[in-house]
């Protein structure tokens, strides 16, 4: 039985150009696919990950054009239906961004800021990423 | 439009920050529009043009090497290098040679050259404008 483990991303769009994807969302999945038993909670600048219908046009340099940008929305998707892996949204980093609940996926579970350490104490590992 | 020389000072190293995506967007802008470049690649940035980057597949979403198309920073360098030859004017790529000599990534695009601090000063002095994106 893998160790439980709760990820708290907080770094976003970092590089998520250059490597079509978000880094730490991608190793979860990875990870899960090698028998980890992974949950996901979104804080800081990374709820924004959740918004739904997000995307970015891709690079064109000269000739070369990128064919693949990323879409983070689908990349949350990707980790809740096809990997199981909870994503859990901190409503209270939400609201101060002006992002209201109807924008937001819904396949993620919003909680309160304040049930985060209880939340912790499940967990065998806590990452904060 | 007047031509004119802008200069740049990179620092990212690729694949760590979403500064260089700016930064190619306004490369690719300025030279597009047939302005004359500099680029200071320096610290992380002098990797930007390390020809043996690779691209690579994607298992975890399921896209083979075809499909992924992942982006290397030397195709982008390379790419305008092109369109500035396209347009007629001119870019000068930098990598800082000891940052280069630390990294391990002396192997660069063709048009690209070695050098030091001292072409950033040259830069400097010689462009209508100056713009550092450093890393954070």
């Amino acid at each position: 039985m893998a160790k439980k483990t709760l990820n708290i991303v907080e770094s976003a769009y970092r590089a998520v150009m250059e490597e079509q994807d978000d880094t730490i969302l991608w190793l979860m999945a990875a990870m899960q696919g090698a028998g980890a038993a992974h949950t996901v909670v979104l804080r800081g600048n990374a709820v924004n990950y959740a918004v739904a219908g997000q995307g970015a046009p891709g690079l064109t340099v000269g000739r070369w054009k990128q064919t693949q940008a990323p879409r983070m929305d689908r990349d949350v998707l990707d980790l809740v239906e096809k990997r199981k892996i909870p994503v859990l949204v901190i409503q209270e980093d939400l609201a101060v961004r002006g992002i209201q609940k109807s924008e937001v996926l819904a396949e993620v579970e919003l909680i309160g800021i304040e049930s985060l350490p209880a939340l912790m104490a499940e967990f065998e590992i806590v990452s904060h990423w | 439009m007047t031509r004119k020389t802008i200069t740049f000072a990179l620092m990212d190293p690729p694949y760590e920050s979403e500064n260089l995506t700016t930064a190619f967007r306004i490369l690719d802008a300025a030279v597009r529009r047939g302005h004359d470049v500099n680029v200071f690649a320096y610290e992380g940035a002098a990797a930007l043009a390390f020809v043996r980057q690779a691209a690579h597949p994607n298992p975890v979403h399921g896209k083979d090497l075809a499909t992924e198309n992942h982006p290397t920073t030397k195709e982008q360098v390379a790419a305008l290098l092109a369109l500035a030859a396209d347009k007629g004017c001119k870019v000068d790529w930098v990598n800082c040679g000891m940052c280069v000599d630390e990294r391990g990534v002396g192997e660069s695009v063709p048009g690209t050259r070695r050098g030091s601090p001292g072409d950033f000063h040259d830069f400097c002095e010689a462009s209508d404008n100056v713009l550092v994106i450093p890393t954070r």
